[in-house]
C-alpha cells in the first residue's frame, strides 16, 4: 500500500566508513511524504547509522541526501533539526532531572528568537515566546496523554513513559521528518500497543512523515507502508511489507543459510 | 455571599434553573475545565448558550419528547451539556458507565431504547458501532472529541462542533417551558452487583428537592468548588455536582484527565467534595509512606501533633469544650503540619466533605477529622436520589451513618432490613415493574436490602447486608460482617468468618495477618517458617485471645449486639483464599462455600472438643494442589456483661 506522496528525502548512494570498517556501502531509498518507513536488519546491520547519517550526527564519505528539494553532503544536527527533521534514540536521551513539562519544553529550543536577557527576566519578546510556545508544547501533551505526569520529574517515571515523553519532546519541534530509533524496545505488550497507536495518531492527524527501526517484526509489518532491509550495511531489499516478509535473502539473514 | 435559593416551586426543571441562572447569576462560573494545561471557565450565561445551540442541533436531527440520550464518557462539560440539552427538549438523559465493556453497555443502551448517543471520543464510539446491530432505537451518535474520527463515513455519525450549527437558536425558551416537576429528568442504571443492571427512573421533583434539602442542611453557598470526578452515571455526581450546582449556581470543574485528579484537586481546593472510602484510604496512606520518608525531626514532630489532633482536633471541629494547653498546641500544630498537609491534600478550603458506599475504617475516619476536615458520612442509594441520611457537622461518628436527612423517614423490619421513604424516592424502575413492587411498596417505603439498627439517639448503622443477617437461636440479630468487619479493625487479624445463625451463641474462625503478626513475632525471637506455624503458636494464639475478648467487651455495651459475643474461635491453619474458592476475587468472604468445607471445624467449635484435625485443599501458586492438616486448638474468650463485669464463658 504505497502511499504516491512526493519524495521527501532521498538517500543515494550512501557509504560510511569508521576506518576500516564499512558501516554502510552504496545504501539508496527514498521516503515519500506521509508514509511510514521502517529500517529493519539483524544487529549491526547499520540502521541506526543510517538514521544517523539522515540527521547529520555521522557524515558518510561518499553518497548525497536529499531533503525537500535540497541536496547536501554535510549537515550538523542542528541543521536538520532547524530543517524539520527531529528524532527519538534508542537509549533515552532525556534530562532526567529536569520535569515532563521541561523536556518537552527543549524541544521548542529551536524555534526561540528572544534573548537570553529577555527570557531571563520574561519581558519582551521572551514572555510573547514563552506563553506561545508553551501552547504548542501543551497540545503535544494533550496529544500523547501525559498530562498527569506533567510537573514529574523525567528520572521517575517508567520506561515506557520515558520513551512517550521522548516522542513529546520531537513532536514539539513540529518536524515534517520524524525519526524513531526502536521506540518498541524493552516494552511490555501493553505499552507497546499504546506507543503503536500515538506513531499511527502521529502520522494520522499530524501528517508527519515517520522513519523508524524496530526489531519488533510484528510492529513493523503492522505500522509501515514501506520497509528497507540492511544486512552488513548493504541494502538487501526494499517494498511493503508483504514483499519484504516474502523475499529469500531477508529470510536468509534473518535465519543464517547453511554453507554446504 | 450567601444569594436566596431559586424559587423550585416555579423553577422547577433543571432547564429552568439554567434560564434563572443564566438571568440572576449569569457572570458567576459555572463549569470549569482543565484544558491545554489552563482551568477555562463557562459562567451561567455561556453554559446556557452553549446548551441552547447544542439543542437546536439536537432538535433538527430529530430527537424528540420523551426519547432517551445516552450519554458515554469521562465528566466533560460538552457531556454535561448534552445532559442539560436533552433535558431542556423533554428528552431523558441516560448517563452510561463510561468504562464498561461493549457488551455490558449494550443491555443499558438496549434497554434504555437510546435514540441518540452522545459519546466523548473514538474509543466510545467504537464501542457503540460494535453493538449497533443490537441496538434497533439508535439513529444518531454525536462525539465529542474528533480526534481519530476522520475515516468514519456512518451517515448517522456527527461532530459536536458541527451539531451546534445546525439549528437555530430560537425556540428554546418554549421548549423548556414545556418541562414540568413530575417529568422524567434522569435514567440511572444501577451498576447491578447482583443480577441485570435495572435503570432507576428519578423526576425532576424528586431531585430538586433532594438537592434543595442537601443544600439548605449544608448551609451550600454561590461560592463553593466542586470537582465532579466519579462517573456521570452516578447519581452522586449528578446530584452533588449537576443539581446542586443549578440550584445554588456554584460552579463544577471537570478534572483534565482521569489520571490528573490529584493535581487537579490540589489546584481547586474544592470546598465541597465527596469520595468513596478507598479514596481516603489512599490519601492517608500516601501521607504515612512519605512520613516514614521524612527526616527524623520531621517525623518526630508529625507524630507530636498528630496525637494533639487526635486527642482535640475533632472536640474543636464540633465545637465541644478543649482546654486551654490542647487548644494553643492545636493552633501551633495547625501552622507547622496540619495546615501544610491538607495543602498538599488538596482540603485546605474543604467546608464539607462525604464519605459513602462502604464502611470507613474507624482510624481513616477519625485521622481525617482530627486535622480540622469536615468529613462526614452520609447514607445514600440512587433510588433516593441520594440522601437517606446525612451526619450533622456537630455530631460525627464513626460507626454510625448519621440521622435521617430532613423529609425522611426511616423505619426497621422485623428481620432488620432498613426502610426510607423521602420526596428523593424514585418512581420507578424502567420497564421493570416487578423489581418497582418488590423494591417499593404502596404506600412509597423503599427495601434497602441493607439490615443495619437505629440507636438511642436516632443515628442510624449499617451492619449488613439483610440477606445476610441471620438470628441466634434466643432470637436475638446476628450480623456476621458487622462483627468481621470489628474484628478486622485490629490489625493482627487479616481475616475472619462468624457463625451464630440458629445457635446458642456466636463462634469463629480467624487469620492472622501475616506481615503484622510476623513483624511481631521476629522482635521477640519466636521463630517460625511458615503461616501455618506462625498461626499454631500459642504466644499468637495469647494476642488473638486478646482480641477477641477485648471485642467482646466493647460489644457488651450495645445491648444490640451483646448477645453476639464470641465464646469459641479457632486460628485457621491456611489463609483463606481465593484461589481455593473460599473468598471472592474482590477478597470477600463466601459464606456458604466455607460452611461447607469447613463443616467438621464448625462441629468442634460448637462441640465441647479442645482441639480438631482439619485438613482441608489448597491450590499452591503454580496451579498444583494438595491437602494441609493442621491440629488447631479452640480457645475459649472471655465474654462481657454490659457494664464491665465478666465471667469465664
Amino acid at each position: 500500500m504505497t502511499r504516491p506522496g512526493d519524495i521527501l528525502l532521498s538517500v543515494k548512494d550512501i557509504s560510511l566508513r569508521f576506518g576500516g570498517v564499512r558501516a554502510l556501502t552504496d545504501v539508496s531509498f527514498d521516503i515519500h511524504e506521509g508514509e511510514i518507513f521502517a529500517i529493519i536488519g539483524p544487529n549491526g546491520a547499520g540502521k541506526s547509522s543510517m538514521l544517523n547519517c539522515i540527521n547529520g550526527f555521522y557524515h558518510p564519505q561518499e553518497g548525497t541526501i536529499t531533503f525537500k528539494g535540497a541536496q547536501r553532503r554535510q549537515m550538523r544536527p542542528h541543521e536538520a533539526a532547524a530543517q524539520g527533521i527531529s528524532r527519538t534514540f534508542q537509549n533515552i536521551a532525556l534530562f532526567k532531572g529536569m520535569t515532563t513539562l521541561e523536556n518537552v519544553m527543549t524541544g521548542r529550543m529551536l524555534k526561540m528568537r528572544a534573548s537570553l536577557a529577555e527570557q531571563a527576566l520574561y519581558i519582551g519578546r521572551g514572555r510573547r515566546e514563552e506563553i506561545e510556545h508553551r501552547e504548542k508544547v501543551e497540545e503535544v501533551i494533550d496529544f500523547l496523554e501525559i498530562q498527569s505526569i506533567r510537573k514529574t520529574p523525567v528520572g521517575r517515571l517508567p520506561y515506557g513513559l520515558q520513551k512517550r515523553v521522548e516522542l513529546a519532546r520531537a513532536l514539539a519541534a513540529e518536524p515534517e521528518l520524524l525519526l524513531l530509533d526502536e521506540p518498541m524496545a524493552g516494552m511490555n505488550v501493553e505499552e507497546k500497543e499504546d506507543m503503536c497507536r500515538f506513531v499511527l495518531s502521529t502520522n494520522h492527524e499530524l501528517g508527519t512523515t515517520i522513519a523508524l527501526i524496530e526489531h519488533d517484526m510484528g510492529v513493523v509489518m503492522d505500522l509501515s507502508d514501506r520497509v528497507v532491509v540492511l544486512d552488513y550495511g548493504k541494502k538487501l531489499a526494499e517494498g511493503t511489507p508483504d514483499e519484504v516478509r516474502g523475499n529469500q535473502d531477508v529470510i536468509d539473514a534473518y535465519l543464517g543459510v547453511s554453507h554446504d | 455571599m450567601a444569594g436566596a435559593l431559586p424559587d423550585v416551586a416555579q423553577h422547577d426543571t433543571f432547564p429552568k434553573l439554567l434560564r434563572y441562572n443564566a438571568e440572576h447569576r449569569a457572570s458567576l462560573a459555572a463549569v470549569r475545565e482543565k484544558d491545554l494545561g489552563i482551568w477555562q471557565t463557562w459562567n451561567w450565561a455561556d453554559f446556557r448558550d452553549a446548551v441552547r445551540k447544542l439543542a437546536g442541533g439536537m432538535k433538527a436531527l430529530g430527537l424528540k419528547r420523551g426519547e432517551k440520550v445516552a450519554i458515554v464518557g469521562d465528566n466533560r462539560p460538552r457531556l454535561y451539556f448534552a445532559m442539560s440539552a436533552a433535558q431542556s427538549l423533554g428528552a431523558v438523559p441516560v448517563p452510561v458507565y463510561q468504562d464498561a465493556v461493549a457488551d455490558e453497555m449494550r443491555f443499558v443502551l438496549d434497554h434504555a431504547e437510546a435514540a441518540f448517543i452522545v459519546a466523548e471520543d473514538q474509543e466510545q464510539v467504537d464501542k457503540v458501532l460494535s453493538q449497533k446491530e443490537h441496538l434497533p432505537a439508535l439513529r444518531t451518535i454525536i462525539y465529542d472529541d474528533s480526534r481519530g474520527m476522520r475515516d468514519y463515513s456512518e451517515p448517522f455519525l456527527h461532530a459536536y462542533d458541527d451539531v451546534v450549527g445546525m439549528g437555530g437558536e430560537g425556540g428554546w425558551d418554549e421548549e423548556v417551558d414545556l418541562g414540568k416537576g413530575s417529568d422524567t429528568a434522569i435514567i440511572l442504571y444501577t451498576s447491578g452487583t447482583t443480577g441485570t443492571p435495572k435503570g432507576v427512573v428519578l423526576s425532576y421533583d424528586n431531585l430538586v428537592l433532594c438537592a434543595k434539602i442537601g443544600a439548605d442542611f449544608e448551609h451550600l453557598r454561590e461560592d463553593e468548588v466542586v470537582l465532579a470526578y466519579l462517573p456521570m452515571a452516578w447519581v452522586g455526581d449528578n446530584v452533588l455536582s449537576y443539581c446542586q450546582a443549578h440550584l445554588v449556581g456554584f460552579s463544577f470543574a471537570c478534572p483534565e484527565s482521569p489520571e490528573t485528579v490529584p493535581h487537579d484537586l490540589r489546584e481547586l481546593g474544592p470546598t465541597y467534595f465527596f469520595a468513596p472510602p478507598r479514596v481516603f484510604e489512599n490519601l492517608l496512606t500516601q501521607v504515612t509512606i512519605r512520613m516514614e520518608d521524612a527526616a527524623p525531626i520531621k517525623r518526630r514532630l508529625f507524630r507530636f501533633f498528630m496525637n494533639v489532633a487526635e486527642r482535640a482536633g475533632a472536640d474543636i471541629l464540633e465545637g465541644r469544650k478543649v482546654g486551654l494547653a490542647d487548644r494553643l498546641l492545636y493552633r501551633i500544630g495547625e501552622f507547622l503540619v496540619y495546615g501544610p498537609l491538607k495543602n498538599v491534600l488538596g482540603l485546605s478550603r474543604l467546608r464539607v466533605g462525604y464519605t459513602a458506599g462502604e464502611a470507613i475504617g474507624p482510624e481513616i475516619f477519625r485521622f481525617f477529622r482530627a486535622l480540622g476536615i469536615n468529613l462526614k458520612q452520609l447514607y445514600g442509594q440512587t433510588e433516593a436520589s441520594v440522601f437517606v441520611t446525612i451526619q450533622t457537622n456537630d455530631d460525627v461518628r464513626a460507626d454510625s451513618v448519621g440521622p435521617p436527612a430532613p423529609g425522611v423517614e426511616l423505619r426497621i423490619t422485623e428481620e432488620g432490613e432498613v426502610l426510607y421513604r423521602s420526596p428523593g424516592v424514585f418512581q420507578e424502575y424502567y420497564k421493570n415493574s416487578e423489581a418497582t413492587a418488590e423494591t417499593k411498596t404502596g404506600d412509597g417505603w423503599v427495601h434497602t436490602g441493607d439490615a443495619g439498627v437505629i440507636d438511642g439517639d436516632g443515628h442510624l448503622r449499617i451492619i449488613d447486608r439483610a440477606k445476610d443477617v441471620g438470628r441466634l437461636a434466643d432470637g436475638t440479630l446476628f450480623a456476621p460482617k458487622y462483627l468481621e468487619n470489628k474484628l478486622k479493625f485490629y490489625p493482627n487479624i487479616r481475616e475472619a468468618v462468624t457463625f451464630g445463625h440458629e445457635r446458642d451463641f456466636v463462634t469463629a474462625m480467624i487469620n492472622i495477618d501475616m506481615e503484622a503478626v510476623g513483624n511481631w513475632a521476629e522482635r521477640r525471637n519466636i521463630p517460625y517458617s511458615s503461616y501455618q506455624e506462625l498461626a499454631a503458636r500459642p504466644e499468637v494464639l495469647d494476642i488473638v485471645e486478646g482480641h477477641v475478648s477485648e471485642f467482646n467487651e466493647s460489644l457488651a455495651d450495645d445491648p444490640q449486639f451483646a448477645g453476639s459475643q464470641i465464646r469459641r474461635f479457632i486460628v485457621l491453619h491456611k489463609m483463606l483464599d481465593a484461589d481455593d474458592g473460599e473468598l471472592t476475587r474482590t477478597q470477600k468472604v463466601r459464606r456458604r462455600f466455607i460452611f461447607e468445607r469447613y463443616a467438621p471445624a464448625i462441629d468442634a467449635l460448637y462441640g465441647g472438643e479442645g482441639n480438631i484435625v482439619l485438613e482441608t485443599p489448597v491450590t499452591f501458586e503454580d496451579g498444583r494442589s494438595g491437602t494441609i492438616t493442621g491440629d488447631l486448638a479452640i480457645r475459649d474468650a472471655r465474654v462481657s456483661e454490659a457494664g464491665g463485669e465478666r465471667t469465664a464463658a
